[in-house]
């Protein structure tokens, strides 16, 4: 392991790559030797499988004398030297076995982006299969048995990662609007696939000559449910990089998720019956309302368990560190809980995380969101890359029994049901939809139907006893996933650039789009209401309003849940900004969407309205009160150096004169960009105890803090950016003017700013200037510039 | 109900089919409903409008019932509003939601339907009908959105209309000197800022799929 340490110490060229590689594979062949030497791992076994091999002994050879098999007799010992060194890998040998799998993986993956051109041209998928293929055939070669990939592994450990990563990312608006035609090509779609697929070789089955005659209806139409359904870790695999439009990529995912409720069904449904050999209409009958259980109670059981961790979240403000736990152990739960009943865990999966993240995602930090969202992506990531070197594996250590006939049919009948059922369906779905799928479209949807792992683990669970044939499915389950990762997955791309598919479009959304989307809605709401009739936007706005009214009480803490979704999509975008000004630090230009040098004075009107009243007051005046403000401004410089964590905005970093100088240094520079701020940063009023500033007064220190109850507490920066009247001034006046004039200075000694205004006009007339006020919610900046996430954390 | 009580109107709907676009089927339901609003007569009031109890939660209705009796919507270039409207003024303010085929058309024929939608909605943030939507309007706009949420939203939608229309400004003008004055949003500004969301496949209504035992309220 030294020598491969040592190899990977520098990255370099493609060649010190390859040569790492090599040495990689010679590193983990001599460990898999090593543990093969001590206990040949089975046909069925993985590095996760059974712990069998860590019942016997636990070798603990720490020197005494201790017996460690009941067998040997404790009188006749003859005293050994003291063991210094011993070598006992037993005990360790499961956990070494998959951190060597998992790290293997991590490694190809990071190797693959090492080679320039490679991964533009070939899918990550493709490559790690054949890796897992060569891997194999290594293992092969030095003559142990390779391992297979279990289905119970499968199943309950790696499949979850990657469904719990898509489900909670979910895009809900374009998922909702395209439920129809996901759920007619999830449904509709597979089942046709399946009966067409089955039935066709059914009867290339019966034709003499194939020797495929013991291959009964059944059986086949087994195997066409297992190879049929489209398989959501290819799916993402592949689309993911292929960055195509949200309309496209949402359906063909959308069903890859949705017919997993068909696909369970079904193959529960023929493998029972497939021994006894007839359906009957009953059985049919029963099937259809299975459907209907597995499917609805799947969603049921994922959005109670979404809902459970929606209401723990609320009361987490004091234990952040755990927050991202309850996310992930609540939705695993989910999980198994519908496996237990043999409902669809996929869907219980999806309605858990589509269910539970609103709510969650106001109630906890930000540093437990960026948290939530990396780990995530780490193990959907360990996960798919696990599956596909898997594959690979397998592929070379199953049994196969090569037909060629059912394997080229087998291929050949994939492709044209898949394009049959997307054409047909298209045609009944355009009726229905008003913006149509072009042929373009329909061609994507059916290209992209790719199989994958959850095919083969289906096929590998069959039994043997009853299915003859299992090798020969295993066979072509595996020859059709090669078919449509390698062949489909490699040329998707070109294809989309050939036929100028539209691409996913990357602009960020802006503040008068969302205005107008809300806008929007509610007109349309309006005009059915007006129409009379209770349409799609009637009932998605009683839907929100009875989410607003009820259910976010319920499960939001604290005042978020009162919070409109303009604000809260504004004050969001305002605190990204924020961030970016202080990133950037000591950069001359800001970072704004748009250069430009427009700034707030050329919006404001030149007269003031005619509805407000301010007073004018002279230069002379305007002059005094700078002065004052200015000499305040100092003060509260000075005492910024003995700041109490109760009332200064949460630091991360918490000790330190350093920092304080840092933080009063950055403080200069922030003003001084304020004069050339052209967005975002105009909050107005945060209640000291909002969630948006908790959160970011929380976000850092795990130990609680108390919301001051009192509302002046809070130090901010109000910024006149030029209001027409006076030219750059900065003010600091207290949040909340009406408390202002009662104030006692000092009372806890932290750090209160307030108005230090000598007499009341002045005090209205703050009130009445139109300032724009920066908040200093700078204290979880996140882990970096590349945290501009590509969805909203709140919706 | 049924054929006799639309035997009378067969021949103007068929006009109004021609004028508006709809379907005879769309229009026999929309005066159904029409003459359930205004109580069987010819013209509908705003009053009529308030019956609707629906309407109440909506918190931008004012801005919606306005914008039926807004002279501008009549695709006849007029201005100003008026205090009742006919059925066919009724339909032509409506045929503004038709759903049309979208991928049929040419790249004009959706550039123009992007317009008249558009043109809509600025009509309904203009109300002093000047051309363009000062900070005023904008704010009003926002407020109204924001308007069941309580004291929390005045301050705040004074902060976001600002923010609106300060990206405006930056994204249609650019350039502006520290003394110059962005008077207001016009219609092409407006077309500018919107061109990411697909008003012509969103700003619809599915009139085929009206439940006609709704009218019957």
């Amino acid at each position: 392991m030294a020598l491969g340490r040592l190899a990977l110490g520098t990255v370099g060229a493609s060649r010190r790559v390859s040569l790492q590689r090599g040495l990689l594979f010679l590193c983990a062949l001599v460990l898999l030797l090593l543990s093969e030497a001590v206990e040949p791992l089975g046909a069925s076994g993985s590095p996760g499988g059974a712990g069998d091999s860590s019942g016997g002994s636990h070798g603990l050879q720490k020197g005494c004398e201790a017996d460690v098999t009941k067998s040997k007799h404790p009188t006749n010992r003859t005293k050994k030297p003291f063991p210094v060194l011993s070598f006992d890998y037993e005990h360790v040998k499961t956990p070494f076995e998959i951190s060597l799998w998992v790290l293997l993986a991590s490694l190809m993956k990071l190797g693959f982006h090492l080679i320039p051109r490679l991964s533009s041209i070939v899918p990550e998928s493709c490559l790690l299969i054949v890796v897992g293929l060569l891997v194999g055939g290594l293992i092969k070669v030095v003559g142990e048995t390779p391992p297979v990939l279990d289905s119970q592994v499968f199943f309950l450990f790696l499949l979850p990662p990657i469904i719990l990563d898509a489900g909670y990312f979910l895009p809900i608006r374009p998922f909702s609007e395209n439920l129809g035609t996901i759920l007619m090509f999830a449904v509709v779609g597979t089942l046709w696939n399946s009966f067409f697929m089955g039935g066709l070789l059914y009867g290339v089955c019966q034709i003499k000559g194939t020797d495929l005659n013991t291959v009964n209806l059944l059986a086949c139409l087994l195997f066409g449910s297992i190879i049929s359904a489209v398989d959501p870790v290819a799916v993402l695999a592949v689309f993911e990089e292929i960055h195509i439009n949200e309309l496209l990529h949402i359906l063909v995912f959308g069903e890859s998720l949705l017919n997993d409720a068909v696909t369970v069904v079904l193959y529960h449904l023929f493998e029972e019956y497939a021994g006894v050999g007839s359906v009957s209409i009953l059985d049919v009958f029963l099937g259809v309302v299975c459907f209907l259980v597995v499917a609805l109670g799947g969603v049921l059981v994922g959005a109670f368990y979404g809902i459970l961790a929606a209401f723990t979240s609320r009361f987490t403000s004091h234990t952040r560190v755990i927050e991202p736990l309850f996310v992930f152990v609540y939705s695993y739960m989910a999980y198994l809980s519908a496996e237990v009943f043999h409902l669809s865990g996929i869907m219980a999966l999806i309605a858990c995380g589509a269910v539970m993240r609103p709510y969650v995602e106001a109630n906890i930090s930000h540093k437990s969101h960026t948290t939530i969202k990396y780990f995530l992506k780490m193990w959907s990531s360990v996960s798919e890359t696990l599956i596909f070197i898997f594959l690979g594996v397998s592929t070379v250590a199953g049994n196969h029994s090569w037909n060629w006939t059912f394997v080229t049919v087998t291929i050949i009948l994939c492709l044209v049901s898949r394009v049959l059922g997307v054409v047909g369906l298209t045609y009944v779905i355009n009726k229905f939809r008003i913006v149509k799928l072009t042929t373009k479209d329909q061609f994507i949807v059916a290209y992209g139907g790719l199989r994958g792992a959850i095919a083969f683990s289906l096929g590998y669970l069959l039994d043997k006893s009853h299915f003859p044939m299992r090798d020969m499915f295993l066979t072509a389950i595996i020859t059709v996933i090669f078919f449509t990762v390698f062949v489909q997955g490699m040329t998707i791309r070109p294809l989309v650039d050939l036929l100028a598919v539209k691409k996913k479009q990357e602009t960020k959304r802006s503040i008068n789009e969302e205005i107008h989307t809300q806008f929007l809605d509610h007109l349309l709401t309006g005009i059915e209401d007006i129409c009379g009739h209770y349409g799609h936007h009637h009932w998605k706005d009683k839907l929100n309003r009875f989410n607003k009214k009820y259910v976010k009480k319920c499960l939001i803490a604290g005042e978020r849940s009162k919070e409109p979704q303009l604000i809260a999509f504004y004050h969001k975008m305002e605190m990204k900004q924020a961030i970016e000004l202080v990133e950037s630090g000591g950069g001359v230009k800001l970072p704004s969407a748009v250069p430009s040098t427009v700034s707030m004075q050329n919006i404001q009107p030149k007269k003031p309205p005619s509805d407000r009243a301010i007073p004018q007051i002279s230069k002379g005046r305007e002059e005094e009160i700078r002065k004052i403000l200015r000499n305040n401004l100092q003060k509260t410089r000075q005492r910024l150096r003995s700041y109490n964590r109760h009332t200064l905005v949460a630091d991360p970093y918490e000790d330190g004169w350093n920092d304080l100088l840092f933080k009063r240094q950055k403080l200069m520079e922030i003003e001084k960009k304020m004069s050339k701020m052209s967005n975002y940063l105009t909050v107005p009023a945060a209640a000291p105890d909002s969630p948006t500033l908790s959160r970011a007064r929380l976000a850092s220190d795990p130990q609680a803090y108390s919301s001051k109850p009192t509302s002046d507490d809070l130090p901010t920066i109000k910024v006149d950016l030029a209001s027409p009247q006076s030219p750059d001034s900065v003010n600091l006046v207290n949040e909340f003017q009406k408390a202002a004039t009662q104030n006692d200075p000092d009372d806890d000694g932290g750090l209160v700013m307030k108005v230090p205004f000598a007499d009341k006009d002045q005090g209205e007339q703050d009130n009445k200037k139109e300032q724009q006020r920066l908040m200093r919610c700078l204290s979880d900046p996140g882990p970096g510039g590349d945290e501009e996430e590509d969805e909203p954390f709140l919706p | 109900m049924g054929v006799f009580h639309s035997a009378p109107y067969e021949h103007e709907f068929h006009a109004l089919a021609e004028k508006t676009g709809f379907s005879l089927e769309q229009i026999s339901i929309l005066h159904k409903r029409f003459m359930q609003l205004s109580h069987n007569e010819d013209s509908l009031r705003r009053e009529d409008f308030k019956t609707i109890s629906d309407l109440a939660s909506n918190p931008i209705r004012f801005q919606i019932i306005e914008a039926f009796f807004d002279k501008r919507n009549f695709r006849q270039n007029g201005e100003g509003s008026v205090e009742e409207i006919s059925f066919e003024q009724f339909l032509t303010v409506m045929s503004h939601f038709r759903p049309v085929p979208v991928h049929t058309m040419t790249e004009e024929q959706r550039e123009s339907l992007r317009r008249e939608k558009l043109r809509f909605l600025f009509n309904m943030h203009d109300t002093d009908n000047d051309g363009t939507i000062t900070l005023e309007e904008y704010r009003r706009v926002v407020e109204e959105l924001l308007s069941r949420s309580g004291a929390l939203g005045k301050e705040t939608a004074k902060g976001i209309a600002d923010a609106a229309m300060l990206e405006v400004a930056s994204v249609s003008v650019g350039h502006m000197e520290p003394d110059e004055f962005y008077e207001g949003i016009t219609f092409d500004h407006f077309l500018k800022i919107l061109n990411g969301i697909e008003i012509e496949t969103r700003m619809h209504i599915r009139f085929l799929n009206m439940d006609t035992t709704n009218l019957c309220k």
